[in-house]
């Protein structure tokens, strides 16, 4: 997950694009002679030789090893020299890396590129007309783009609804309206939670907001919600000494610094297709290891709140991508939207109030059910980012 | 410790083919007495049964008794032979002195390790049971808390331990069965941990093994024929502990139960999951290139001004370059203990280290790990314990019987 997230300035490959970087067994120099959309590419210090520099259009897979001493990269670029159409990075010095790409017919131009520097080692490509597929529709880099643009719109209102909520959280808190801030609490984490992936992926902010009591280094000192959670909830506590005023207002001014820091890096970020597919995924792992289980709010038991907020980030996040899918899988999309569904009907039975009952408040079997859900879910999510790059 | 080997290792572990293999491999027996106790640099078999005991006489001789009659049946069963009278053909009113499953069977390379918990000098009330605090080494003490450890206290500690290793399942669970058997009264199981499939290589004639994530393990693994390597970071060295001198040519003993979110992990991208690892999941080798066996490059620039082995990838971050050479040797095992209540495998890896020193060489690793290491995102430390692993047993002597001298 910790990988999954993020939030890049440059634009990914797209059109076209990618990707699948599977390990493949190291290969000979000739493609395979019964495919003709199979290619062998041989990248040395100082060539770039492919099995062939024509291909019918449809899937192709590039199986790229490095026969050089330094890490080379595999680019299919388009007519211009410019457009990256696919890319395969990372590619160590005898190791292979299979790139496939949809390809349309067209001129294009491929490039090796030993140590990552310069323009690379260039050749022409063609990619000729066949009756299979390659089609790319026109609309494609519209709903890529819109899905981008949106996204950005959605994680700066949450984060912006996230500050004003912890602002209104600590000044109750502060103030010692333990059951005003008791109510405040999962409400504004809601906000954390459906943009979690994003603000995880600032490892210095993380730690210091949404720490448990487990995850503490040696001489680390606990700040952040859970901190607080467990001073406002000491119950399932032995021996808590509760904090002092003075305490509260550091522990409260802090979280309330780092909210206000985490807002303003929100507004740098931009997001590829591929990015905010890995966040529906992620957020769900998220569920999956901390929420149904009931270990993200021990002390409050508010983790429903939690597990809402997940599925609504991954929701959007998959329901911006979702025209993109629905060209590509038809199946795919299906599959996501019911399954979607399904959860949020589990999720809808243990409502209560405006919120949801406390976790300890569900049965073993209903947290089965939750968590068969996720499962689910989560596999068919999975496969949404290559879906979406495909 | 090349005279712990009754039977070569050659015949222990021999080519590539796995069904040739398997019946050599049941043959091997290893010699109980030693140098060094078996089960450290003896080539890792198969499959494990590892117990921790709590001591409940508060007797030195009562205990001093049990080590006696363990040492004497673990010296039996290592010879594939039954414990204390055998199986069958003893007084048929009484219950035979041996359970009788490994009736049969060879000795199937059982090993029997033994060590002693820090509780076993000072119990947790700070009581010296047997009057050997002054005898405790400084190393061994609870191993602090880490991030990530979610420990189970159910699972963890214990004044004693019996690592049981063999390439027979029947013949680990064996020893273990009749050592608990014949303890019961002076100590009782806290807690054991059966484990399948090593996940390290401890001879330069083993393949490397797989985890349950599929990845390679223990590629940098200290190995039997490096016996340099040995003395420099496993066995304890005479001097390095004044108080306890006893442990010299012994070794300490990190055993760490690690569940795996297996579902999860399953649903990461292959490129990912070579990413958190820093090796490719077919060859093993590292991303900075070569063969399994080829020394990662951590310098070797890669794409987007990023190295090539990434800056949070497990290879990178628990390298014995990234902490000063320090080296163990890891003798875990896979474990499946079914499933559990949400229905997702109870499985990891049970993670078995011997070094010289656990301040040294385990606990600056560890803490690395839960703090920067890719892979924690996908595990839960929920058992832990540390013992001290006296030198072997000489001839009429019992283990551990420099302690009690």
């Amino acid at each position: 997950m910790r990988k999954t997230l993020v939030a890049v300035a440059v634009a990914l490959p797209l059109l076209a694009a990618c990707t699948q970087n599977a390990d493949t067994a190291p290969s000979g120099g000739s493609g395979d002679a019964a495919d003709p959309r199979a290619l062998t590419v041989d990248s040395s210090a100082d060539a770039c030789t492919l099995s062939a520099t024509e291909a019918p259009a449809g899937t192709l897979t590039f199986d790229v090893t490095n026969s050089g001493d330094q890490v080379t990269e595999f680019y299919l670029l388009g007519e211009d020299g410019l457009r990256i159409v696919a890319e395969v990075e990372n590619i160590g010095p005898s190791i292979s890396r299979a790139l496939t790409v949809n390809a349309p017919a067209g001129t294009y131009v491929t490039a090796c590129k030993p140590g990552m520097t310069g323009e690379g080692i260039r050749g022409d490509f063609t990619v000729t007309e066949s009756d299979e597929g390659g089609d790319v529709s026109a609309d494609e880099q519209e709903l890529v783009d819109q899905a981008e643009a949106n996204y950005a719109a959605y994680v700066e209102d949450q984060s912006a609804q996230l500050l004003e909520k912890t602002r209104d959280f600590v000044e109750r808190y502060k103030a010692g309206e333990d059951d005003a801030a008791r109510a405040l609490y999962p409400v504004a984490r809601t906000h954390w939670e459906r943009i979690e992936t994003v603000a995880e992926s600032f490892g210095d902010l993380d730690p210091m907001m949404d720490a448990r009591e487990a995850d503490l280094e040696p001489g680390q000192e606990w700040t952040g919600w859970h901190r607080i959670e467990k001073d406002l909830w000491p119950q399932r506590a032995q021996d808590y000494t509760p904090l002092g005023d003075d305490e509260r207002a550091t522990y409260a001014d802090d979280l309330l610094a780092n909210t206000e820091e985490l807002d303003s890096r929100v507004q740098d970020l931009t997001y590829t297709v591929d990015a905010i597919a890995n966040g529906s995924r992620g957020l769900l792992e998220e569920v999956a290891t901390g929420k149904v289980t009931g270990e993200e709010e021990y002390w409050s038991r508010t983790d429903l709140w939690d597990f809402q907020a997940n599925v609504d980030g991954a929701k959007v996040a998959w329901e911006g991508v979702q025209p993109i899918v629905e060209e590509k899988d038809a199946d795919l999309a299906d599959q996501l939207t019911s399954r979607f569904e399904e959860l949020q009907d589990l999720l809808d039975a243990q409502r209560e109030g405006d919120g949801f009952v406390t976790y300890d408040q569900l049965t073993p079997a209903q947290v089965k059910e939750l968590s068969n859900a996720v499962n689910a879910l989560s596999e068919p999510l999975s496969r949404l980012t290559a879906a979406v790059l495909s | 410790m090349a005279g712990a080997f009754a039977v070569g290792r050659g015949t222990a572990h021999a080519g590539p083919d796995g069904a040739a293999t398997a019946g050599d491999v049941r043959q091997a027996a290893y010699a109980f007495r030693g140098a060094h106790q078996a089960g450290i640099v003896t080539p890792a078999q198969d499959r494990l049964h590892f117990a921790a005991f709590d001591v409940l006489t508060d007797d030195r001789e009562e205990l001093v008794s049990l080590l006696q009659r363990w040492t004497l049946a673990s010296e039996q069963m290592t010879a594939g032979e039954p414990a204390g009278d055998g199986a069958v053909g003893g007084d048929v009113r009484l219950p035979p002195d041996d359970t009788g499953e490994a009736l049969d069977l060879p000795a199937s390379g059982l090993t029997v390790t033994f060590g002693f918990g820090p509780s076993l000098f000072r119990d947790a009330d700070g009581r010296d049971r047997f009057a050997i605090a002054d005898r405790q080494p400084e190393a061994l003490r609870d191993l602090p808390h880490f991030p990530g450890d979610v420990l189970d206290p159910a699972r963890s500690g214990g004044d004693l331990c019996v690592q049981a290793c063999a390439d027979d399942p029947q013949v680990a669970v064996h020893a273990i069965r009749n050592l608990a058997r014949i303890g019961f009264g002076t100590v009782a199981v806290r807690w054991s941990q059966l484990g399948f499939g090593r996940t390290s290589t401890t001879s330069t004639s083993q393949s490397t093994p797989r985890n349950l994530f599929g990845f390679k393990d223990g590629t940098a693994n200290v190995k039997a024929e490096e016996s340099a390597a040995l003395d420099e970071h496993v066995w304890v060295g005479s001097g390095d502990d004044p108080r306890a001198d006893w442990l010299a040519g012994g070794s300490y003993l990190v055993a760490r139960r690690i569940n795996m979110t297996i579902e999860v992990w399953d649903r990461q991208p292959l490129g990912d999951q070579e990413m958190f690892v820093g090796r490719t999941k077919g060859a093993g080798a590292p991303l900075s290139g070569g063969e399994e066996h080829t020394a990662p490059d951590f310098d070797m620039p890669g794409s987007n001004d990023q190295p090539v082995i990434p800056v949070d990838a497990h290879v990178r971050v628990v390298h014995p370059g990234q902490h000063g050479g320090v080296r163990m040797l890891r003798r875990g095992y896979n474990f499946v203990d079914g499933s559990d209540a949400l229905g997702g495998l109870d499985a990891g890896l049970f993670f078995i280290a011997y070094v010289r020193d656990p301040a040294t060489h385990f606990v600056p690793v560890q803490l690395a790990m839960s703090k920067s290491d890719a892979l924690v995102e996908y595990l839960k430390f929920t058992g832990s314990a540390l013992f001290a692993v006296p030198p072997g047993v000489g001839p009429g002597e019992h283990v551990g019987q420099a302690l009690f001298t």
